[in-house]
């Protein structure tokens, strides 16, 4: 008996190692990135990119890495939780390493690949070169990449996924960063009630919810348009603020208080609202745009008189904006830390 | 009587022929490659840079230490006395140059053989490369890598001339309790809406004296350009390390960049 486990002992702890790393390392089903019919194309270059199911598996263990901060405490997932839709539920602003406080409040992660610009300001353009600002970041990761990359390159996980993506061990910055934009490029949202109503079910929407969508269209779409609610441009809506938004980086002083208008997806777990975090709830947020909006710090024309719309069709158009919640992203374990 | 004309004749033509021969052989042959050397030798007017050294003045009678100056040159061209211009491959074409680093104050290029006269080169990373997919920032554009501290991560794009130092007429700067100057000059025009452009391309005569590239010449032609810091600061508009000890963009950042493109000029050039 003794000596049949003791035969068998080594062989079922070789059978779980094979078992546990082939689990690692695949996801059965592994689609890739398939473009949502009703969305537009990527504006990230996918086909330069390509998303592989070892390159997704390596991004998405870089980004719950805590390694990728200086003393190992913060990850990506720690400001962007998942189950928040990636935001920072609950935090104005975002506490990053040491405790330290951020400015911004740390925005949704979802359809990044059909993002023309990331961060309030906009002064990352393209997907792969996002991570190395919040890893840079003084206030949330204070690492410099470089160092990322000499903690990691050892790391025996990293270098097994590194060649099955790349087709060699070492995981250079470029390999670093472009697996962290396939992870990040997976982020998609695309069906809540909302997408199976423009795809065609309308019974999935009640009467409030549809006219919600068409108060929505008029009042708020100009800005947040559809599919992705977001025009990816820059506007100021009339927050009292400090922050110099996008002029810090055009200098132009009509940017002055301008943030990249946030995609409305998943709105509904990803309070507080607005680049400072200072609006808790959306029926202040429609209250804020109704009668809120600050004359003195040069308004979108939009907005310089306000939205008008009834406290009913406000109700409204927050019905419809809960139809844009996607429950089955934020519990997507695809997307999950394993 | 025959023979006598005709050996002659032969020898004035064999004669032609080796001389002929000999002329093509020093000139150059375009389609042969060769070596052409590019230092870079950073001074404050007359004074050679010494980091975290000597104290050196600028135009407003400020004094300053220096204890960085690092830039980016790229999309070098070459101006051919025949009038033809060489630019050089984009891709073999950024270059940073450090200070602090001596291996990278000399570029070796390759480029065809020619006698050069002129050289043009971008102060700076042009916006198309700035833009490109981090799968073509390689070498000294890597931004996890070698750029490091010449790439502003939160505003993507690379600082393309960083100046530190000390200055006893700069405010002190409570976070490092010293008088630090410190200048990052970065732009590249903005990506998707205008932005400040602080590229400024920058044309060298070499004063007479052609840089002679052969592909058999034992050692490469070096054309010694230098950088006079003190420039960055005066010329057009001049900075003062009081008023403006940090500037990092706006509208004195491209104040500077006026300047720095005047900071470069060809002291000599060696052939052999």
């Amino acid at each position: 008996m003794c000596i049949t486990i003791k035969r068998l002992l080594p062989a079922t702890l070789l059978l779980m190692l094979v078992v546990s790393c082939s689990k690692k390392d695949s996801v059965p089903g592994f689609e890739g990135f398939r473009k949502p019919s009703h969305f537009p194309e990527p504006a990230y270059a996918m086909q330069g990119n390509p998303v592989t199911e070892a390159g997704f598996l390596l991004g998405r263990s870089l980004f719950y890495d805590g390694r990728l901060s200086r003393d190992g405490s913060i990850s990506c997932g720690s400001c962007h939780v998942q189950y928040s839709a990636f935001s920072h539920h609950g935090h104005d602003v975002s506490h990053g390493i040491d405790d330290k406080l951020g400015t911004r409040n740390a925005p949704a992660l979802q359809n990044l690949a059909w993002y023309t610009s990331y961060f309030w300001d906009g002064g990352v353009h393209n997907l792969d070169l996002v991570p190395v600002a919040p890893i840079e970041n003084p206030v949330e990761m204070d690492e410099t990449t470089a160092n990322v990359l000499s903690k990691l390159q050892s790391d025996a996980n990293y270098k097994r996924l590194s060649k099955k993506a790349f087709g060699s061990e070492e995981l250079s910055g470029q390999r670093m960063l472009q697996a962290m934009a396939q992870f990040m490029s997976m982020m998609i949202s695309a069906g809540s009630r909302y997408d199976h109503y423009v795809n065609g079910e309308t019974s999935v929407y009640s009467q409030d919810e549809k006219e919600g969508l068409e108060l929505f269209r008029v009042k708020c779409a100009s800005c947040h348009s559809e599919p992705l609610f977001t025009d990816n441009s820059f506007r100021n809506n009339g927050i009292v603020s400090n922050d110099p938004g996008r002029y810090a980086i055009s200098f132009d002083p009509a940017d002055k208080g301008r943030f990249k208008v946030p995609s409305l997806r998943n709105v509904q777990y990803t309070a507080p609202y607005m680049h400072n975090g200072s609006i808790g709830t959306l029926e202040d947020v429609l209250q804020h745009y109704r009668s809120g909006i600050h004359s003195a710090s040069q308004p979108d024309p939009q907005l310089q008189n306000g939205i008008d719309m009834s406290s009913e069709e406000m109700g409204k158009i927050i019905q419809f904006l809960y139809t844009l919640s996607d429950p089955a992203f934020l519990k997507n374990e695809l997307l999950s830390e394993q | 009587m025959k023979k006598n004309i005709i050996l002659p004749g032969i020898s004035l033509l064999l004669s032609i022929l080796v001389l002929s021969s000999c002329k093509k052989n020093t000139g150059p042959d375009p389609n042969q490659t060769g070596q052409l050397k590019i230092s870079f030798d950073n001074r404050a007017g007359s004074s050679p840079i010494s980091l975290n050294g000597p104290s050196y003045t600028n135009a407003a009678g400020e004094s300053f230490t220096v204890s960085m100056l690092n830039y980016y040159i790229s999309n070098i061209a070459l101006r051919n006395i025949d009038g033809s211009v060489y630019t050089l491959p984009a891709d073999d074409s950024y270059f940073l140059i450090k200070e602090s680093d001596e291996s990278t104050q000399t570029l070796q290029i390759s480029v065809p053989e020619g006698d050069y006269s002129e050289i043009s080169f971008l102060i700076g990373v042009d916006s198309l490369k700035s833009t490109r997919p981090v799968s073509e920032r390689t070498g000294v554009l890597d931004p996890t890598g070698a750029a490091q501290g010449m790439y502003w991560t939160w505003n993507s794009g690379y600082i393309f001339v960083k100046m530190e130092g000390e200055s006893p007429q700069a405010p002190l700067d409570t976070n490092s309790n010293s008088n630090r100057i410190r200048y990052h000059i970065g732009g590249f025009g903005g990506y998707s809406s205008p932005a400040p452009n602080n590229l400024r391309r920058v044309t060298l005569s070499f004063n007479g004296t052609a840089a002679e590239v052969r592909n058999d010449k034992p050692k490469a032609p070096n054309v010694h350009i230098e950088a006079d810091v003190l420039k960055m600061f005066s010329g057009g508009a001049q900075i003062s390390f009081a008023a403006s000890p940090t500037v990092m963009g706006g509208p004195v950042a491209s104040s500077i960049a006026d300047n720095y493109r005047s900071m470069f000029r060809v002291d000599h050039v060696h052939n052999d």
